[in-house]
């Protein structure tokens, strides 16, 4: 197991008097998948929306303690928040490609940001590597809006990965799809977590149990319990988790 | 339901049954009228005459001109000016700030203002302290004052329907505001930001009040060769003419009613044109 590429100390964050996370220290390890669980409205959210600074763009946020990413605070003075999430990637809850073509999809961040590619590989690269490719290689340029829910949320990933990040954050990927297309998210996110250190917040306690190594449970703010995801879901520490993971409140 | 609300339900509609006839109806006689008065004095040498004291010689083809320059220098004012100011209040400016909410607030109350005070405010400023004289510079800038904050409203209006999911895929890809604003968020705004643009010329090019107080002329003999020239527009042409004692002047006006509502047809269907290319490029 290797060191967290990313983390949290003593994290707050406040919505102008109200506190919705409450320093929290957590880690994130490289190429492992981590799950963020808790009944609505506990913070998980706002939490994931720390780790790239997101919440910079909700009026009346404020954020007290470290998100370090390499050992490097992202809420430093010298930090560049731009910068900051070309390296750690989001993928939202409903999917939302832009209003273009498929193929213009996956290299606008890489364009606009000015990086060096060659399009065509890029964007079978990154289809590829959220398992598109074969559907979508004969319409690369049709419009992103005519793909199905889930196919548009693969393209979601494709283009978090044609930026290369290392750090993907998926804030309920699968919450707006249906079973067919939510297996094919997490299927994908199997197949990521060999290079990806990826952070799924989700609702579906069962999906945090079939695609994560380690799971957060939030409650009300408070970071509850941490660990390996069997052992939270076998043997909790502690009995709050276990009422929620057995479905006794939530 | 009950016999009492079903003849509720049934009286309520014919109310709105009612008003909306009426309206079209008096409309439709607005139209017949001016086209009983009017069409037999339309003609290609109506189109083309200078105007002239005989009124069977006197034609709009200065007026028409006169609006096609008003027009096209007004839009290239009021657009850059209207859509950047919408941005920056949107996108940039502190939503908190009081001196922001401020400029909004006026904004708004400029847009309810009576256009012959910026009749007044362009007749100061453009033709007095500024020195343009009775150009056709000075009406376009009037007429540009006297539509922006309507431009503005609906710019700012268009870029506030555009969800915040688009502008944050953009910034997740690490994106700056700029390139959020030009790339995602006024392509989704366009057709709105469009439609405001042709209520606020066709208004513009319909104004008659304002252009009377900076002293468009209402008999140019001659086409305007720049923007510094004399100029007269079709809404003041036709107000001449209306208050001549002559009736067959009258029928001149009504002629030049026509040309005129001909004039905003086509500018409205070109920019709806613009307008449904732009939704379909979204889709």
């Amino acid at each position: 197991m290797s060191d967290p590429i990313l983390g949290v100390k003593n994290l707050s964050v406040y919505y102008g008097e109200s506190q919705a996370v409450k320093h929290v220290n957590l880690g994130f390890k490289d190429k492992s998948v981590t799950a963020v669980i808790g009944p609505s409205g506990c913070g998980k959210s706002t939490l994931l929306r720390a780790l790239n600074r997101m919440n910079d763009f909700i009026p009346n946020v404020r954020i007290e303690g470290e998100v370090k990413y390499r050992n490097q605070n992202i809420y430093g003075k010298s930090m560049d928040p731009a910068e900051v999430r070309r390296r750690i990637g989001m993928v939202f809850q409903k999917p939302n490609p832009f209003p273009k073509t498929i193929y213009k999809n996956i290299i606008w961040g890489p364009k606009i940001n000015g990086y060096k590619f060659d399009p065509d590989e890029l964007v079978e690269k990154s289809l590829k590597g959220a398992a598109l490719w074969k559907e979508v290689k004969d319409r690369l340029h049709d419009s992103a809006l005519a793909l199905s829910g889930g196919q548009q949320q693969r393209l979601c990933i494709a283009r978090a990965i044609a930026m290369s990040p290392e750090v993907i954050l998926m804030d309920e990927p699968c919450s707006a799809l249906d079973p067919k297309s939510t297996l094919s998210i997490e299927e994908l996110i199997g197949e990521m977590r060999k290079n990806y250190c990826i952070v799924i917040v989700t609702h579906n306690m069962q999906q945090a149990g079939r695609v994560s190594d380690d799971t957060a449970f939030f409650y009300n703010g408070d970071l509850i319990e941490f660990g390996a995801t069997k052992k939270i879901f076998t043997n909790p520490d502690n009995s709050q988790t276990e009422d929620y993971i057995t479905g006794r409140f939530g | 339901m009950s016999p009492h609300r079903r003849r509720m339900n049934k009286a309520f509609k014919w109310c709105c049954r009612i008003t909306t006839y009426g309206a079209i109806g008096v409309l439709a006689l607005l139209l017949f009228h001016i086209a009983y008065e009017g069409m037999s004095w339309i003609s290609w040498d109506f189109i083309t005459n200078f105007p002239s004291r005989k009124a069977e010689k006197a034609g709009i083809y200065t007026a028409l001109v006169g609006s096609v320059y008003v027009m096209v220098i007004t839009t290239l004012f009021v657009v850059p000016f209207g859509i950047g100011t919408a941005i920056y209040l949107e996108e940039y400016a502190s939503q908190k700030s009081l001196f922001i909410r401020f400029v909004k607030l006026n904004i708004a109350n400029l847009a309810g203002m009576p256009s012959i005070i910026y009749g007044l405010l362009g007749l100061t400023l453009f033709v007095r302290i500024m020195g343009l004289d009775r150009s056709i510079l000075a009406g376009s800038l009037t007429l540009g004052l006297l539509v922006l904050p309507v431009i503005i409203i609906a710019s700012q209006e268009a870029i506030r329907a555009v969800p915040q999911m688009v502008r944050e895929a953009g910034f997740a890809m690490g994106a700056r505001r700029y390139q959020v604003v030009i790339w995602q968020v006024l392509p989704a705004a366009i057709p709105g930001i469009m439609t405001g643009i042709i209520l606020a010329i066709s208004r513009a090019v319909g104004e008659t009040a304002p252009l009377i107080v900076i002293g468009a002329l209402s008999y140019v003999a001659f086409l305007p060769e720049d923007m510094f020239d004399m100029f007269t527009v079709l809404p003041v042409q036709i107000y001449n003419w209306a208050g001549r004692p002559q009736p067959e002047f009258h029928s001149l006006a009504a002629a030049g009613i026509i040309v005129l509502l001909a004039f905003l047809f086509t500018l409205n269907s070109i920019a709806v044109l613009i307008r449904e290319k732009f939704q379909r490029y979204k889709l």
